[in-house]
Formats: C-alpha cells, sequence, structure tokens
C-alpha cells in the first residue's frame, strides 16, 4: 500500500474548486477505485458515474490531468507516484455536480437519425467482412470522450450545428450495413454539419475502444456525401432524370 | 383522479416499465408496438445497464451451425441445468420461442458474427449440447442493448433516465404506479401507470465478491415483495466460475465464459487439469454450479494460486484467434492485469453473477401474483430453476421481456382506471427525508460491506445450517444499523443518500436467499449444503417461495410447475445422464 494524492474537482453549475485528498492505493488500482475510496471513506457525497468497471459501459468518463479519459482504465501506477492526480468532470457538458456532467444533448441527437430499416428484398445473408467493418463502429461504448474532446462541440458550447464524432460513427454504422435502404448523406450534409469537422483527428486519440474514428467514419462519411452531391457525372445523370420527369408530366 | 402532492411532478402511462436493460426495453418495445403509451423509467443514463456486460452470446436453436439442434434440445439442457427444478412451462416457451426473437433483433439491425454461409455464427457454452450462442465477439450484450434502445427509443417509448424508483404504488389489490426520485435533482416524481413491469436485474451487490454494478441492488425484488408478491428459488445464487482475482481492484470482474467456449482450459496450481475429476464428460464446458464448486474446492483443498484462485489459459490457441475471439478479455487482462492472454494464463475465481430467484410469475404473460405488477428478466423467477445455464439470460430477457410487455399492454387496456393516493405518496417521500434528519450515526457504505460480508461469508458457494441461522441474526443486526443509516448534503446526485434506501433492498433480498436456504435441505444447482450434500425427492419436485407478512417474511413451499406433456423429455434426459 502506497499513498497517493488525488485532485478532485468538487462543486456545481453556482461554483467550486479542487478538493486534495489521499487515500492508501492497493496494487492495480485504478483512478476510479480512488476516486470511490475517497467517497466511501472520506466524502460520502461524492458524485460519480460507474458501473461496469470494465470499460464496457462508458459511465466513468473524466478528464485525468486534463485528458479526457475513462476512469476505470486509468490505472494509479502509469502516473508517476510523486504526481498528484487531478480529476475533473467532462468540460464540453454542463456540471451537475462534481464529476457528473449532464449528457442529456447526446440522448437528444440519437433522436434524430434515421434508424436501420432493411431495405426491400433483403436477403439476410451477410458476410463475416462486412461484419467486421461495421463492428469497429459498433462497439462504440457511448462514453462521449470524443464528444468532450471535439472542439467544434467543446469551444461552442454544443451550438454549432454538428452531431459529434460519436454520431458520425453511429451514422457509419449504419451507412456501411449492407442491408441498410436509409439514405442519411443529406442529413449529415445538413443538421449533421459533417463539414464543421476539420479533421484533427483528436477524437480518435481519446477513444478508448480505439476506434479510429476520423479515418475510418468521418473521412469515409464526407466523401460518400462527395461522391452522391457533387460528383459532376452524377450530378448530370440527376439533372437529366428531372428533366425527362418534367417532360413526362 | 389520482391525488399527487402539490410541488410533486407527475406523469401519467398506460405502461411503466421500470429498469432499461435487455428485459426492460424489451418489454417496453412490445407494449408500445401494441399501441400503449409506455413509459420506461432507469437508474442509469440509457445504454449503461447490466445487459452491456453480458459477452458470450444469446442461446437460441436456430441450427446454423450444429444442424442437430432444435428447440427440444434446448429445453432438455435447460432442465437438466436447472436441474430440472424450472418452471417448466417457462423453459418451454424460451426454448421454442428465442430463434424468433433472435431473428428479430437482426431485422431491427443487430449484427452478430457469421457462418461461412453468412448467416448468423453460433459458438458452444457451459450445459448447451450443441453450438447454440449467438455472439459478436465478446460483447454480445452491447450489440443487444444498442439493438433495443435504437428501436425503443425511435418507436416512441418515453424515457426518464436516471430516476430511481423508491416504492410501488397501489390502488386495492392492484398496482397503479410508483414514486421515483429524479438522481441528478433528489426531486420526486409520480409515474401512473395501469400496469407496471419490472425489469430490474438482480441483486449480486449482496456480496463482497460480485460482478455486478452499482445498481444490482434487488430493487425489483424488493419493490415487488412491498405490495405483496411471491419470490420465487431464492436460494438459488450463481456464482460465475470465472471472476478476477488479482490485481485487487478488480476482484470480481466478470471473465467470460467464451474463453472456454473457445477453448479455454481450466488448471490448478499443480498444473493439473482438475475437471477431470469433476466432470469428466463436459469438462470445462460443465454447467456453472459444477465449475464454480471445483474451483472453490481446489482452492479450498490447497491447490489454488497464491492469489486464490486457479488458471485459465488458452495461450495454446492461435493468438489471432484469441484476439478476434475475445477482443475484450485480451484489452481487460492486458490494461487492468498486466497480462497477455496469448502467452499466459489468467487467474480466475467464482464471483456472484446471477439471481436465478426472483418474482414468481406466470409463464405466459409473466404477470405476478399482484394484479398489474409484471416481472421479466432477471427480477424474475422460474425460468432458470437451481441454475442458469451462461447464454440463458440474454434469450430469457427477449422472449419474456416480450411476453411481459404484452401482457401489461393487455391488462392496461382494462377500462377501470386506478387511483393514486396521496398518502402513499407523502409516505414515500417521508421515507426518504428521514435519511437526512434527526439522530443518524450509521454510515450507508460501512453498513453495505458488512452486509455483503456476511452473505459471502455465510450464505455463498456452500452452506450449512448453522452459518445460515448465524446469517439470520446478522441481518436482524444490519437491519437495525440500516434504520440508523443517514447521509447529509444535498439530494441533487448524492451517492450516500441513494445507497440508504438501498441498503433496504439488499437486506430484503439477503433474508429471501438465507431463508429459503435454511428451508432447502439438499444440494441442488447453485444450492449446495455441506449439512445435506444429496438431492432429496421431496425438494425435487417443490418450490421455496417467500412473502411479506405483517410480522415479517414468510417462506412457503409450492409444488414445482411441471408440464405433463414434457415428462417424456425429461425422463429420456434423466436417463441419459446416469448412464
Amino acid at each position: 500500500m502506497t499513498a497517493r494524492r488525488l485532485e478532485i474537482w468538487r462543486g456545481d453549475a453556482s461554483g467550486g474548486d479542487f478538493v486534495e485528498y489521499e487515500i492508501a492505493a492497493e496494487e492495480g488500482m485504478v483512478v476510479l477505485d480512488a476516486v470511490r475510496e475517497v467517497q466511501r471513506t472520506q466524502a460520502n457525497d461524492l458524485a460519480v458515474r460507474w458501473n461496469c468497471k470494465a470499460a464496457k459501459c462508458g459511465c466513468c468518463s473524466a478528464e485525468v490531468n486534463g485528458r479526457p479519459r475513462l476512469m476505470c482504465k486509468s490505472r494509479l501506477d502509469d502516473f508517476p507516484a510523486t504526481e498528484t492526480i487531478r480529476v475533473e468532470p467532462m468540460r464540453a457538458f454542463p456540471l451537475v455536480r462534481d464529476l457528473v456532467t449532464d449528457v442529456s444533448w447526446n440522448y437528444e441527437v440519437e433522436k434524430r437519425i434515421p434508424p436501420f430499416a432493411a431495405r426491400e428484398g433483403a436477403d439476410w445473408l451477410i458476410g463475416q467482412a462486412d461484419v467486421d467493418r461495421m463492428s469497429e463502429f459498433r462497439k462504440c461504448i457511448e462514453c462521449f470522450l470524443c464528444q468532450d474532446v471535439c472542439h467544434v462541440l467543446r469551444e461552442h458550447d454544443l451550438k454549432l450545428p454538428y452531431f459529434g464524432p460519436r454520431f458520425m460513427v453511429r451514422v457509419a454504422a449504419l451507412e456501411m450495413h449492407p442491408l441498410d435502404g436509409v439514405d442519411r448523406t443529406d442529413l449529415l450534409h445538413g443538421e449533421g454539419g459533417i463539414a464543421l469537422c476539420n479533421i484533427t483527428k483528436c477524437c480518435s486519440d481519446v477513444c478508448p475502444e480505439g476506434i479510429r474514428i476520423t479515418d475510418n467514419a468521418i473521412i469515409p462519411l464526407k466523401e460518400r456525401i462527395v461522391d452522391r452531391r457533387y460528383d459532376p457525372l452524377v450530378g448530370l445523370v440527376r439533372r437529366l432524370a428531372r428533366a425527362m420527369r418534367r417532360g413526362h408530366s | 383522479m389520482n391525488v399527487v402532492p402539490a410541488g410533486i411532478e407527475s406523469h401519467e402511462c398506460d405502461v411503466l416499465v421500470i429498469g432499461a436493460g435487455g428485459a426492460g426495453l424489451r418489454s417496453a418495445i412490445a407494449a408500445s408496438a401494441l399501441g400503449a403509451r409506455t413509459t420506461l423509467v432507469c437508474k442509469s443514463l440509457l445504454g449503461k445497464a447490466h445487459t452491456v456486460m453480458a459477452e458470450g452470446g444469446v442461446a437460441a436453436a436456430l441450427a446454423n451451425v450444429d444442424v442437430d439442434d432444435s428447440w427440444q434440445v434446448h429445453l432438455s439442457d435447460t432442465l437438466f441445468g436447472g436441474k430440472y427444478l424450472n418452471n417448466w412451462r417457462m423453459a418451454e416457451l424460451h426454448a421454442k420461442e428465442a430463434p424468433e426473437r433472435v431473428t428479430e433483433l437482426e431485422r431491427w439491425g443487430g449484427v452478430f458474427d457469421r457462418t461461412p454461409d453468412r448467416r448468423m455464427s453460433q459458438r458452444a457454452f457451459g450445459g448447451h449440447t450443441h453450438k447454440r450462442l449467438v455472439h459478436i465477439g465478446d460483447r454480445t450484450g452491447r450489440e443487444l442493448l444498442r439493438t433495443l434502445q435504437d428501436r425503443a427509443v425511435h418507436q416512441g417509448v418515453d424515457v426518464f433516465m436516471e430516476y430511481t424508483v423508491t416504492r410501488l404504488l397501489t390502488d386495492g389489490d392492484r398496482v397503479c404506479g410508483a414514486l421515483a426520485y429524479k438522481r441528478l435533482t433528489g426531486e420526486f416524481v409520480v409515474f401512473a401507470g395501469r400496469a407496471v413491469v419490472l425489469a430490474t436485474g438482480g441483486a449480486g451487490r449482496c456480496y463482497r465478491v460480485n460482478s455486478n454494478s452499482w445498481e444490482s441492488t434487488g430493487d425489483g425484488h424488493a419493490l415487488a415483495y412491498e405490495v405483496g408478491a411471491e419470490l420465487v428459488d431464492m436460494e438459488f445464487v450463481q456464482f460465475h466460475p470465472t471472476g478476477m482475482v488479482a490485481p485487487p481492484g478488480v476482484i470480481g470482474l466478470l471473465v467470460t465464459e467464451a474463453v472456454r467456449g473457445e477453448g479455454g482450459v481450466l488448471r490448478n496450481s499443480g498444473g493439473e487439469r482438475f475437471m477431470e475429476r469433476y466432470d469428466p464428460k463436459r469438462l470445462e464446458l460443465s454447467t456453472r454450479d459444477v465449475v464454480a464448486r471445483a474451483i472453490y474446492t481446489e482452492v479450498a483443498e490447497g491447490r489454488g494460486t497464491l492469489r486464490g484462485g486457479v488458471l485459465l489459459d488458452v495461450s495454446h490457441l492461435p493468438s489471432a484467434t484469441v484476439t478476434k475471439k475475445l477482443p475484450g478479455m485480451y484489452d481487460q487482462f492486458l490494461e487492468l492485469a498486466g497480462v497477455d492472454i496469448t502467452r499466459e494464463p489468467m487467474e480466475v475465481g467464482p464471483t456472484c453473477h446471477y439471481f436465478m430467484g426472483g418474482v414468481r410469475v406466470e409463464a405466459e404473460t409473466a404477470a405476478s401474483t399482484v394484479p398489474g405488477l409484471f416481472a421479466c428478466g432477471e427480477c424474475s423467477g422460474g425460468m432458470n430453476g437451481a441454475n442458469r445455464l451462461g447464454g440463458n439470460s440474454l434469450s430469457d430477457l427477449l422472449v419474456f421481456g416480450k411476453r411481459a410487455g404484452e401482457g401489461a399492454a393487455e391488462f392496461a387496456g382494462s377500462p377501470v382506471t386506478p387511483r393514486v393516493d396521496g398518502a402513499q405518496v407523502r409516505e414515500g417521500l417521508d421515507e426518504m427525508a428521514a435519511f437526512q434528519s434527526g439522530d443518524r450515526p450509521e454510515d450507508p457504505y460501512e453498513v453495505e460491506a458488512d452486509l455483503q460480508r456476511t452473505m459471502q461469508d455465510l450464505v455463498g458457494i456452500f452452506r450449512e445450517g448453522d452459518g445460515l441461522s448465524r446469517a439470520l441474526t446478522e441481518l436482524e443486526r444490519l437491519r437495525a444499523r440500516t434504520a440508523k443509516v443517514g447521509a447529509p448534503g444535498a439530494r441533487a446526485f448524492n451517492p450516500a443518500w441513494n445507497l440508504c434506501r438501498d441498503l433496504r433492498n439488499l437486506l430484503t433480498c439477503a433474508e429471501a436467499v438465507t431463508r429459503s436456504a435454511l428451508m432447502r435441505t439438499e444440494s441442488r444447482g447453485a444450492h449446495s449444503r455441506l449439512d445435506h450434500p444429496e438431492y432429496d425427492d421431496y425438494w425435487s419436485k417443490h418450490n421455496i417461495v417467500v412473502r411479506k407478512e405483517p410480522d415479517g417474511m414468510r417462506v412457503d413451499v409450492r409444488p414445482a410447475v411441471r408440464v405433463p406433456e414434457l415428462a417424456a423429455l425429461v425422463e429420456a434426459r434423466m436417463a441419459a445422464e446416469q448412464s
């Protein structure tokens, strides 16, 4: 057992500050264990979300020494023994109390994305290669760390018209389903605001599931929009089709 | 007219679902599909419920891989695994309907691993005769939950996240809603509902070593008990054979059975493949009760590792198989324990995982013994008998989630409108206010830890009469302390204040487990009595139920639910197992 010092942000929307705590650290302890130890022994009312303790539920998102991370996946011995570990809530979302933020905005965005709907005549035969490709996106644990770190969301208080990296991943999972029959490109281009992403890849850096959000989700989606909306050949076909329809009516 | 005290927010619906794991979501989808105005209330954020942690797969006799599989074999495996004490009708419906429920998930956009001919693949699992578990890597629960979550939200189910229900409201003998507090603010809300579905999961937090989150405090069990419903099979608590044993911070964390399904081998510290002595036929893929007892025995008799576990090894498999089929386990051990499972064995030991016991329900509609109250998933009892097979919980919650939702929607359609009673609401408010007033010297976290220690030491994998009696005395003491727990400070997201109330649910479940375990003087499935090590003929035909009486918890016996048409199938299985 070694003594470890933590600074945990305490307070609510009306204000607050970091409070220093010291705990006895056991082998293999993670930041979430340390925070819960503080809660158990020194600050009963310390507000923190957690569920699975195994990086599967995405509840215990916070900023540890300034970096968005899952507390259950951040081992104390990853930090120098003499260093005070600073834990604070995700800063992109409105604060509720202590380490808990109001992430309901994300659930509102989710509602605006049309769900999977099979195209007509789907045979329900899917290859493993398609499954593997979709899996990268479907394994998202909705920790919202990517949303927290995204400049477009964080620096504009969620007010710019952009769904954020989590929902680019969500749309990618749907769009890449071989049997999906819904076209979401207009949505992405419009209220989804995909053009606002300037590909800094910060979201990919913090993803605890290692999803290559920018390279494998956002860029291919941007390309898809370009293909569908700006391809000169497709444009010509579209104009011709429109002209023919007018001719018939 | 509902009478809700001034200043208390209230909502009305036809069907109120409590809990947003797989069972709650599936029942909400079913109720809303029938046109019922459906409200879903859950303790955590949507998508974080315990189902998200299920790893190995969902059992359904699709026969995509093993063409000999059928619902009859699945049923026979389920009944053998449950030591024939299951509600046979529930097990039958489950085996018959699971394939349709899983196929439906795929139609809703769920994505699972494939066979070479591009159909859903199926993997081997403990106690299943055939390769039967539809899966995706080792994150099947996450896929299932996301698919249901998406379906429910887009089908117009009203979701209230981070609300904790503290009591069910009744009108005469029927249930008519619930009182809850909003965790983010501590404010109270009344949900009036013409029917209520409980889908609150288990009570694994009764034990010190468990694989459960803070949520698993037996809320549904206790809420139902308080309004007079019967709980059945509470003595059967599943200890998953393989939880992590080191480092200390991760003790109890689940190591999926898929590790053994994919070929993982168990060895003791002497390198012996000890399952050869306990179940030479099924080895590592024996049922969970058998494997958990075997590991416990190896460690107790001095053949465990220094840290009190045994070794589970997949290093003989190609490392690409391990990282592809068990990616979550690979990451979990590498990051949390510093162990590369493609090269070294894992250290594992039993961890409290699942409650077979729960609200006693009618098979067809999941209706409890209280009118208007339904239950499905882990908080209901009967389906799994004395021991649950891995993979049967995800199929259980799909099959009976749907049935509960439909049962509730139908009940809600009756012309009589129930009325919320303001006095009950006020009582509920007073209960929660009491934790912040007067002399409250007890710390809820300490009481919780003592409760967990008591249950772990005296009502664990092996039990005996004296220990169980001592546990009852200890639980009385803990109840007295729970009456004095307090949590000062603001109510907004105050986990200590929340725990004060959760403790009561844990105590109800702990007492039900202990009293039922004391009554069952035999060993069967997950219930092992050192002082009664054999099967008993009487107990093979009876379930134990508990219910609330004015003077305390009453324990009773009910004849087991049998289906005459299935007798031949069961007899054939019994004969095959004895040969």
